[in-house]
């Protein structure tokens, strides 16, 4: 008797809280959508492939927000999961003591506040981006030169910009990943690893094509947590990005990310710039929300597929 | 008769745990030869030596020789991926790759042959056929491996052994997790397959050892206290040990 109210009583608490957060996630996209109705109205779709952001004049586009985001973010990952991975790999077959005081090493960067990566990365990152990384990615491998993605990289750098404030990301994000990473190699069966180099699998061959195969659900969810990270990171972000509102033309500019417009513009803003930023939020909001909705899709149908029951 | 692999003084460690004390065992060529003995007794320690498996961890290790075609296959100089490709496994678990039926097979002979992909199909089919599993897959070869019956996910197993064109196959128990039927396929499959393989055998089933195998050898805590032709160990013992274990006494 006792057993079955506490089992309602649990099951209450369930669905109260499930509601509670489906609420809010309702409200956050009605309050976005109320608060920049006369953007919409302004501008219509446009403002998502406009690239003018003019408070004087009035005129506000999202063009540049979305861009910055998006290239400091894959950016971010581009980095973040071979090192996790490489990590991950490396310390699950180390020797117990070396494994554990490297791993906790990397859980701790997720301790670290943001602002706190935002400081060291405009007083140490950006003069080493500047006098070093930078001048060797130009000078010497002369990557600006490369065939098609060379116009991407850049000739002129001043330290800030997409690059410094993708490589911060990654360090942000690389805890997440690698924790994930890292279940996901301890729990891949013993068995399964020694049937892989019972066919002659080397380390890596055995790691990228059955453990990492074995738990791609889990290594996908470690991304998706890394790119929703990514995406909505502010403060770090703001110190080294250079914040400026112009299209991005090469992973060294100066740049703006939404998080970053948002948190830049917010204090002095009035009517239609407010309304503008609140689109920029609900842009925001869309993003991560049709991340992981894609996410759980595509995790879905992968299983269907690969007639799994597990969920 | 050929002697295929010979085991000589073994000793193995699992950190200052010995669990093997000085095996020696000669294996015959093309023939089955079963590994029995009471649970925690060393046999599937034992194998694990062949394909220098244990080597994945750091605190295992073994002493002694272990010659495969004259060969000292534990001397470090030896390649243990060739090693591997000539020593398939087949574990006691069905242990299918996290991919499609056909690329279960197909990894691994990529891994080791650069074949067209017409070549490819055939090896893959081939393989197949040779672990009488061609018919029941052949209409499903893009679904996962993972999908098969427990019974069909260990053929595949062993096809995917023998696609690599290897001498010698070990089983660990292959056939204790899954049904009466399907373990008779296997068995069957077994003894076609010693035409051209070196098998050696874990079993825990006295008549699984008696219907198929030629020689076998009886371990006890580590020892190998008696080898010699099947029909003999299991119907005129010289051990004691043996023939309480055979007759099922005790274990
Ligand atoms: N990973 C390990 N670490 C430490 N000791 C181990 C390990 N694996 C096995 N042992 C020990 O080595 C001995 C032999 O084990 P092994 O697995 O070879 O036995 P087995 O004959 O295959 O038994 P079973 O019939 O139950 O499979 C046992 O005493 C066991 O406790
Ligand atoms: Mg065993």
């Amino acid at each position: 008797m006792f057993a079955l109210r506490t089992d309602r009583i649990f099951q209450w608490l369930c669905l109260i809280s499930a509601m509670i957060a489906g609420l809010l996630m309702l409200g956050f996209f009605v309050q976005l959508s109320l608060s920049s109705v006369s953007t919409w109205r302004q501008f219509g779709l446009g403002f998502l492939v406009s690239n003018d952001w003019d408070p004087v004049a009035n005129r506000f586009g999202a063009l540049p927000s979305i861009v910055g985001t998006l290239c400091t973010t894959v950016i971010a990952l581009l980095l973040a999961i071979p090192l996790a991975f490489a990590a991950a790999l490396y310390l699950v077959d180390a020797p117990p003591l070396l494994s554990n005081i490297l791993s906790h090493a990397i859980d701790l960067l997720a301790a670290i506040p943001s602002v706190i990566y935002g400081m060291w990365g405009l007083f140490v990152m950006v003069p080493i981006m500047q006098k070093h990384v930078q001048p060797f990615m130009v000078d010497v491998l002369r990557l600006h030169r490369l065939p098609v993605i060379g116009r991407y990289i850049g000739e002129y750098y001043n330290g800030f910009g997409i690059f410094t404030a993708g490589i911060i990301l990654a360090i942000m994000v690389l805890p997440y990943i690698y924790a994930i990473l890292r279940d996901v190699i301890k729990m891949t069966p013993p068995v399964l690893r020694e049937a892989a180099y019972g066919v002659g699998c080397t380390r890596w061959e055995t790691a990228k094509d059955i453990v990492l195969r074995y738990g791609i659900r889990g290594v996908l969810g470690g991304i998706f947590i890394g790119l929703g990270r990514a995406l909505g990171e502010t403060m770090a972000v703001l110190f080294v990005i250079g914040n400026l509102m112009d299209m991005p033309e090469d992973i060294f500019s100066g740049a703006t990310t939404i998080a970053a417009t948002l948190a830049n513009n917010f204090a002095e803003a009035d009517c239609l710039q407010r309304s503008a930023l609140f689109a920029l939020g609900l842009v925001l909001l869309l993003m991560s929300f049709s991340i992981q909705v894609a996410a759980q899709y595509y995790l879905h149908a992968t299983s269907a597929r690969r007639g799994e029951s597990r969920s | 008769m050929a002697i295929k692999i010979s085991a000589k003084n073994l000793n193995f460690y699992y950190g200052s745990n010995q669990a093997l004390f000085d095996n020696s065992l000669d294996i015959e060529e093309r023939r089955i030869t079963a590994v029995i003995g009471p649970s925690g007794c060393g046999k599937s320690t034992h194998l694990r030596v062949y394909n220098r498996i244990f080597e994945l961890y750091r605190d295992q290790r073994v002493t002694g020789e272990l010659i495969i075609d004259g060969v000292n296959v534990l001397d470090p100089q030896v390649d243990v991926l060739e090693l591997r490709r000539k020593v398939g496994m087949i574990f006691q678990k069905p242990t299918p790759f996290p991919m499609s039926v056909f690329e279960n097979i197909a990894y691994p002979i990529k891994l080791h042959f650069k074949l067209s992909s017409k070549e490819l199909k055939q090896r893959v089919e081939q393989a197949l056929r040779a672990a009488s599993l061609w018919d029941e897959v052949k209409d499903k070869l893009k679904n996962s491996g993972l999908a098969l019956s427990g019974g069909q996910q260990q053929r595949l197993c062993i096809a995917r052994a023998i696609a690599i064109e290897p001498e010698i196959l070990l089983m660990d128990e292959p056939t204790s997790a899954i049904d009466p039927v399907a373990t008779l396929k296997i068995e069957e499959l077994m003894l076609s397959l010693k035409e051209k393989y070196t098998i050696v055998v874990v079993t825990h089933n006295m008549q699984q050892a008696a219907r198929i195998s030629d020689n076998t050898a009886f371990f006890f805590k580590g020892h190998i206290i008696e080898y010699g032709p099947t029909a003999r160990i299991f119907t005129n013992p010289k051990e004691k040990k043996t023939e309480e274990y055979i007759t099922g006494r005790f274990g």
